[in-house]
């Protein structure tokens, strides 16, 4: 038998907002090991009564961050487990996690690339922890982010992508699908066929592609690709209704 | 080491499941609607291209068209599914035929103890032949009494529901009958090789 994944219990050390919705939670771990960018840690919130909850939320730090992992989790209105991340955690909190979890939708720069990076929503967090760890390890490979989000308030990272596209050669696209701010050049409207051709002439000949959001997002965007001739088996995803 | 743990402020749900507490597996919570998770694209396989075979230890291997496949005995079944991302949905409606059925076309040969389910997308995951049988796992073809959509593993799907859901492969293309067990897909990627809700076998070592 393997060793089991044991739950531990980390301390929150900083919290700070993205967007009105969206917040990054870092948590320092006795029993850290490094994850592979894309992957996630479970938590466990345990009530006086013994009532658990458990959800699975992806890691957006680098591996190459000792000691610690950073979660950006969206809060959901009726939700039970984002809730309390968001109204209730402080700096000093306990929390049980476990992990890191999951194998294949994971990037390492020995993979290679190009990468096509496509995202809904909170999607971009896995998608972060690769992009931040292709600049960690200094990695040549190229990469091409496009993100759709409803606003431009509820684009997450912003300022880092913009960093991120001004320093080492990150192609961001993004679209915004509800409303624009005065000048907006990015897109307005769903991503379909003719932003994923642009993503994927910017990316270069058969990119590796990870594309994680909301089911309908993450179907289209994965069918359109095998549409434009990207292999399958080059096309990972991760699909999420809404993890409350 | 995180015996007796409490969350601060914590209260948790008033048992949200009320009546259904007992039909939620440990760590998992109900949702109405039904996510979809899979790790890739959704494959695309028309009706009349499609195939489902039964090989490996057996006398002879046997493959159904899909007007063979849907003329096998078949039934509703009403199951409650938990797939090992949390989520439980009670009550879900399927038809389908039960694998009971599909190994009686076959002769199975004694020394088969376990059955790899293999997919159109190159997908597999592994199972003892104990787990397949017996009513406990069928092969559906329609959800909520329309075809089985392709996001949600159609034409077909190996359902189940027992286990957590990621052993109820999408786009199932087969079977194949095996004297050693061979973990699959998820089970070769950290997750548990066998998968029982009610035992919280989400990873490897649970």
């Amino acid at each position: 038998m393997p060793e089991p994944l044991a739950w531990q219990i980390a301390t929150v050390t900083g919290i700070r907002a993205e967007t009105p919705q969206v917040t990054s939670f870092a948590l320092a771990l006795p029993a850290w090991r490094a994850h592979r960018a894309g992957q996630h840690y479970d938590v466990r919130l345990t009530a006086p009564a013994g009532y658990q909850a458990q959800r699975s939320y992806s890691v957006a730090s680098p591996p190459s961050r000792e000691g610690q992992v950073e979660l950006t989790i969206e809060r959901i209105p009726d939700g039970e487990v984002s809730p309390y991340f968001h109204d209730v955690l402080e700096v000093g909190d306990r929390v049980e996690v476990r992990g890191p979890i999951g194998g294949y939708f994971v990037w390492e720069p020995d993979l290679g690339g190009p990468l096509l990076l496509i995202a809904g929503g909170s999607g971009v967090v896995p998608l972060m922890a690769m992009l931040r760890e292709r600049s960690a390890s200094a990695s040549s490979v190229p990469a091409v982010l496009l993100t759709s989000a409803r606003t431009v308030e509820d684009l997450i990272y912003r300022d880092e992508l913009t960093a991120l596209a001004a320093a080492d050669g990150l192609h961001v696209i993004q679209t915004l699908t509800r409303s624009q701010p005065p000048g907006w050049t990015g897109y307005a409207r769903r991503i379909d066929q003719p932003m994923l051709s642009e993503a994927l002439a910017a990316a270069g000949a058969t990119p590796l592609a990870y594309i994680c959001g909301p089911t309908l997002l993450v179907e289209a965007a994965a069918n359109g690709l095998v549409e434009l001739r990207v292999p399958p088996a080059q096309v990972r995803t991760e699909r999420f209704g809404p993890t409350s | 080491m995180s015996d007796g743990f409490v969350s601060r402020g914590f209260a948790g749900r008033a048992r949200e499941a009320g009546d259904n507490a007992g039909r939620v597996p440990p760590g998992q919570y109900l949702t109405e609607g039904f996510p979809v998770l899979s790790a890739g694209p959704t494959p695309q396989v028309p009706l009349d291209r499609w195939e489902f075979s039964i090989e490996g230890l057996v006398r002879a291997g046997v493959t159904w068209n899909w007007q063979e496949f849907t003329a096998l005995p078949s039934r509703d079944w009403t199951v409650d599914i938990s797939c090992v991302t949390k989520w439980t949905k009670l009550d879900t409606r399927w038809h389908g035929v039960s694998v009971d059925d599909l190994l009686a076309a076959v002769e199975v040969d004694p020394r088969a103890r376990y059955v790899t389910a293999f997919s159109y997308g190159g997908y597999t995951t592994n199972l003892p032949l104990t787990d397949m049988v017996n009513n406990q796992a069928f092969v559906a073809w329609q959800y909520d009494d329309a075809p089985l959509e392709p996001a949600h593993g159609g034409p077909a799907r190996l359902v189940v529901p027992h286990l957590y859901f990621w052993k109820s492969a999408k786009w199932v293309r087969g079977l194949r009958l095996m004297a050693e067990d061979e973990p699959g897909f998820w089970e070769s990627l950290g997750y548990h090789n066998r998968g029982d809700p009610w035992r919280e076998e989400r990873y490897s070592g649970d």
